[in-house]
């Protein structure tokens, strides 16, 4: 950990390059937060603060020539550097984002597989589509609902754990925001009370106060957000209670994922609050029925429904898409 | 990280900003941050170690050096200069959630090639609408930032010249010391320089935002006197694909009132045909 904050001009890249790659999958508050973050906390970090905090033990003078004096106040002042504190804080709190990409990527991984092997048994499907299938499949953009919406509240509830936690530790260990001049010690091998004085008090005063409202803009920022997500599912669980679910007969059996249908069936569909549409049964090949039913009467509009008659000659591999 | 990789967010604004804009960006980095970063770090680089009291009194420079540059002046204009370009990342969000919005819409009516994706993505707003309100609040946030952190430096440094020596008396210095700043001429005229491209900066924002003001009364003017069909051809592509849109739902109003479609068989029949 102190290995990545020393190099600090060096890894804040990468670890902001895969935070930049999750945030298609985040709300817009993710992303606003993502640039608060980036913006006004790793930005000062490093330009600012590392500057102001950079002789913090080299001009910690105290008013004695006893040798190891200064070392020990030193150190029973400045237990933790604010520094590392912060360093610490933002790898902590960029870290939960990382579940949600991992989530992303298990997602798109599954359903490949699932593509593939769905291409393999029914040969119908071209090189083309498969590849065209292949290409949405890694550009899409997953909507956050079912797992992906746990995983991501998760994150959130870590990320203010995170972010409380440190505020919380920095607060304790320095005993509010503020930096004194001066300290008195008496800790051995220093002789009775020695005044300590603290270098550039003030500027670090004022990069405490700046870096703890801006952990606390993100902390505000990551509540709204997690209102917002309840607020989305319970939305969208009455809306689904208000929609009758559509038991397919006529031939079907009863669907599992991966279950071949044999002699055509239907399938309930409705659009949902993107661009994608759930159904209850989805097939690898729906899309592209669904593009020309589109296209050839009207434009469906969300909470739309429709059922989709699959073609009887071909059997088609139906997996489960959403709950 | 770097100032280099914050300059690169800052002008993926610059496509949407006026000429106006596009000058305050190129002022904003080579005569700030890059003489910042070259030159002003290695002036100030040293304030404290060659700041020096007569007197061997231990704490003495510390605290009279806290007590005379609370703040230093490389850290604020370090602070001026991130705070001051933050306001253009409105206008991308802005831009973003259009681009977001025709999106959906293009996808919704079904035509959702990639070649209408791309060209959405590489499409230049014109500055009109809500994006011109947009453009505006970042430009005035931007100048009250900018007043605001001249207005500090003048609070904190009254005099904009650096002087020679201070003369300090709080504890633990013994009586009145003289203490030295090192490299006070060379801060002198840095400093100097550094207010004077914030001035610059500035009036370039003033320039702009009558520079927009003016096109909005223009068009105004222009838009009262033609006829609508004209002035609804001379707005962005967006606002006609989303007449296209409500165009498609006036003449299908119960469509969004469906839970069921279920289709007659003699229909579902004429669909799996057209398979």
């Amino acid at each position: 950990m102190s290995l990545l904050c020393y190099h600090t001009r060096m890894s804040w890249p990468l670890l902001y390059a895969q935070l930049f790659a999750v945030n298609r999958h985040s709300t817009s508050l993710g992303k606003v937060w993502l640039s608060v973050l980036f913006i006004f906390r790793v930005m000062v970090l490093v330009v600012a603060a590392e500057s102001v905090w950079g002789d913090e033990q080299s001009d910690f003078t105290c008013n004695t020539l006893q040798p190891g004096c200064e070392n020990v106040c030193y150190d029973q002042f400045f237990p933790v550097s604010h520094i590392r504190l912060w360093c610490l804080q933002l790898v902590f709190v960029s870290t939960p984002t990382l579940l949600v990409a991992m989530h992303v990527a298990y997602r798109n991984h599954s359903d490949k597989k699932r593509l593939l092997q769905g291409s393999g048994r029914s040969g119908f499907l071209s090189n083309k589509s498969q590849e065209e299938e292949l290409e949405t499949l890694k550009t899409r953009r997953l909507p956050i609902a079912g797992a992906l919406w746990w995983t991501y509240a998760c994150s959130l509830v870590f990320r203010l754990l995170f972010e409380g936690g440190f505020m919380y530790a920095l607060y304790v260990v320095y005993d509010g925001f503020q930096m004194p001049r001066l300290v008195q010690c008496d800790q051995w091998p220093c002789p009775n009370m020695v005044d300590c004085f603290i270098s550039r008090p003030t500027e670090k005063t004022v990069f405490t106060v700046f870096m703890a409202t801006a952990s606390s803009i993100c902390i505000v920022l990551n509540m709204a957000e997690l209102a917002y997500l309840v607020a989305k599912a319970v939305t969208r669980g009455f809306r689904n209670s208000s929609l009758s679910r559509f038991e397919p007969t006529r031939g079907t059996q009863k669907k599992e994922r991966g279950t071949e249908v044999r002699g055509g069936g239907e399938a309930r569909c409705w659009l949902g609050d993107d661009i994608d549409f759930s159904c209850d049964f989805w097939s690898m090949d729906l899309k592209p029925i669904i593009q020309h039913f589109r296209k050839s009467s009207f434009p469906l509009f969300f909470n739309d429904s429709f059922i989709i008659l699959l073609p009887a000659q071909n059997p088609v591999q139906l997996f489960e898409y959403l709950q | 990280m770097n100032w280099g990789s914050f300059y690169a967010v800052i002008s993926g604004v610059n496509r949407h900003s006026t000429g106006i804009g596009r000058v305050w960006l190129s002022v904003i980095f080579v005569f700030r941050i890059l003489v910042l970063v070259v030159a002003a770090e290695s002036v100030w680089g040293d304030e404290k170690s060659g700041f020096t009291c007569n007197t061997q009194q231990p704490g003495c420079e510390s605290v009279c050096y806290d007590q005379y540059f609370p703040i230093s002046h490389i850290r604020l204009w370090a602070l001026q200069l991130i705070l001051v370009s933050t306001p253009a990342l409105l206008v991308a969000m802005h831009v973003a959630h259009r681009r977001h919005i025709d999106k959906k819409i293009l996808k919704r009516t079904g035509r959702a090639s990639p070649k209408e994706l791309e060209h959405i993505k590489n499409q230049k707003f014109q500055i009109t609408g809500a994006l011109w309100w947009t453009y505006m609040i970042s430009i005035v946030f931007r100048i009250v930032l900018e007043v605001a952190f001249l207005y500090i430096f003048y609070l904190i440094y009254p005099d904009f010249k650096m002087v020679r020596l201070v003369k300090c008396d709080s504890f633990p210095c013994p009586n009145t010391v003289d203490c030295f700043v090192s490299r006070p001429t060379e801060k002198t005229i840095f400093t100097v320089f550094m207010l004077a491209v914030s001035g610059v900066c500035v009036l370039l924002n003033l320039a702009e935002v009558a520079y927009l003001i003016g096109r909005a009364c223009k068009r105004c003017s222009r838009g009262s006197e033609e006829e609508s069909q004209v002035a609804w051809i001379s707005r962005g592509l967006s606002s006609y694909r989303q007449n296209e849109i409500n165009q498609l739902i006036a003449d299908h109003p119960l469509k969004s009132k469906f839970t069921v479609t279920k289709k007659s068989p003699s229909e579902k029949v004429e669909r799996c045909s057209a398979f």
